[in-house]
């Protein structure tokens, strides 16, 4: 079974209905013991870091999730301040992320771009798909590792607009809100 | 490249589309939830209802019909209307909704754009504001002023320093309708938004005036403007000629507009 993560600030239903538009069965998980029999896990993301991770830690999540991604290693999807999560520290509210992948999360540079960047740019992934996805971010992340970059965008300079690394996925863009192309996208990961 | 948004506009009421012009005169169109769909399969790039009637009503806005939608279209959709608390805004978020829009619950208490942008981030709060030009440019020195309540009460605020104070606040992205173009067909107010462009850094909407291609152009080619609102070119029936997003995208492609393409 797919589960969501359904906290405080965070968008799950949107991504629910994504998945169930695509025939599959898919799950909220508000606690720690809905996650035990996930295949694959999702965590959406609006808002900000500290609001996620102190959502994420009241209802007492990082403990299992980190025994289902990182040992057994079952497919994770972090979208938007999802993907943010995923590393080690956020310039957002000075905030501590889960530190699975390299890296820190900073803010755009408010003199040379608009900020939250909000709309369609294009992403182009490494095996050389591309495509038009919806972004709202104000922050992005900046991978230590090379590898563990999916694919790029250029918002006011090249960012990694989705990271990967085994069984850890993360999408800067909202794929459930990116039309069909999202829809598609969604679709492989729930497949993989 | 971050491409420029086109964004279909509905006025809702009792979950049907409605037009007005210069917000008089509705006429029904289509239920919410089809014309969403419709909308969708076309390749909008955004979409924003408008429960018109919500706050007169002194009522959450539509609950269901936000629903309804949030299951039938997946691109990025705002609501507003009859949104006042914390608690309104969270309902219509969970309902599927990505943005809250508010317009005159600001004016009254302009504390809900901070309190909102706290509780869900700055994206999800659009400040939506209904301006009219002002001769007296001693009181309003940007020359338009704010008006609220679906354009009937005037305020006092000078536009500009009211878009200030709400991205201060902490509002994400600013809609922007002229009053006197609305429902006009003859172009959004340019001066307007170059005037708003220069006053503040978040992502801006033009709304009210589009009736041909060239005001999208227009717009885009000659302000920053990130996302313009069309809704009668798309579905009025008043309209002799009705667009589709696809003819739109190709004409504003071939105006050197970058925008997400028809695929």
């Amino acid at each position: 079974m797919i589960k969501i993560i359904d906290y405080k600030a965070g968008n799950a239903p949107s991504v629910k209905h994504a998945v169930t538009h695509l025939g599959i069965d898919a799950q909220f998980a508000r606690s720690a013991v809905d996650l035990l029999d996930a295949t694959h896990i999702i965590l959406p993301g609006v808002g900000s870091a500290k609001a996620t991770m102190d959502s994420l830690e009241e209802m007492q999540m990082l403990p299992m999730l980190e025994k289902l991604v990182l040992q057994e290693k079952k497919p994770f999807l972090g979208i938007c301040v999802g993907l943010q999560m995923l590393f080690e520290y956020s310039e957002e509210g000075d905030q501590k992320c889960f530190g699975w992948l390299k890296g820190n999360v900073r803010r755009f540079d408010r003199d040379s771009v608009r900020v939250p960047q909000m709309g369609w740019n294009e992403v182009n992934f490494i095996d050389g798909d591309s495509g038009f996805f919806y972004f709202v971010n104000s922050y992005y992340a900046t991978p230590f590792d090379p590898d563990d970059i999916w694919a790029t965008t250029d918002y006011g300079g090249t960012f990694a607009s989705a990271v990967r690394r085994g069984n850890i996925h993360g999408m800067q863009f909202h794929v459930e809100k990116s039309g069909e192309a999202g829809l598609a996208l969604l679709r492989r990961f729930c497949s993989c | 490249m971050l491409t420029r948004r086109l964004i279909a506009c509905f006025d809702i009421v009792e979950g049907r589309v409605t037009k007005a012009i210069q917000f008089q005169d509705n006429i029904d169109v289509a239920p919410a939830d089809v014309l969403a769909s419709e909308m969708y399969h076309a390749q909008i790039d955004e979409l924003i209802f408008y429960d018109i009637h919500a706050s007169s009503d002194k009522r959450l806005i539509d609950i269901e019909t936000v629903k309804k939608v949030a299951a039938r279209v997946f691109i990025p959709f705002t609501v507003g209307g009859g949104i006042k608390d914390l608690q309104g805004m969270y309902e219509a978020l969970k309902a599927g909704a990505e943005k809250i829009s508010v317009d005159s619950m600001a004016v009254r208490n302009p504390e809900i754009i901070k309190d909102g942008a706290k509780a869900f981030g700055s994206q999800c709060i659009v400040l939506s504001t209904q301006v009219k030009r002002e001769a007296d440019t001693v009181k309003f020195p940007s020359g338009y002023q704010v008006y609220i309540d679906g354009a009937r009460t005037a305020t006092g605020l000078d536009a500009i320093e009211w878009l200030k104070r709400g991205e201060s606040l902490g509002a994400g992205e600013i809609c922007l309708n002229s009053i006197d173009n609305d429902g006009t067909l003859g172009g959004y107010d340019i001066p307007l938004m170059k005037k708003a462009e220069a006053a503040v850094r978040v992502p801006l909407i033009a709304s009210g005036g589009a009736g041909r291609p060239e005001h999208l152009s227009d717009v885009f080619t000659q302000t920053q403007t990130q996302a313009a609102i069309i809704s009668s070119m798309l579905y009025s029936p008043r309209l002799e000629k009705n667009y589709t997003p696809q003819e739109l995208k190709e004409y504003l492609s071939e105006k050197g507009v970058a925008v997400r393409p028809f695929m």
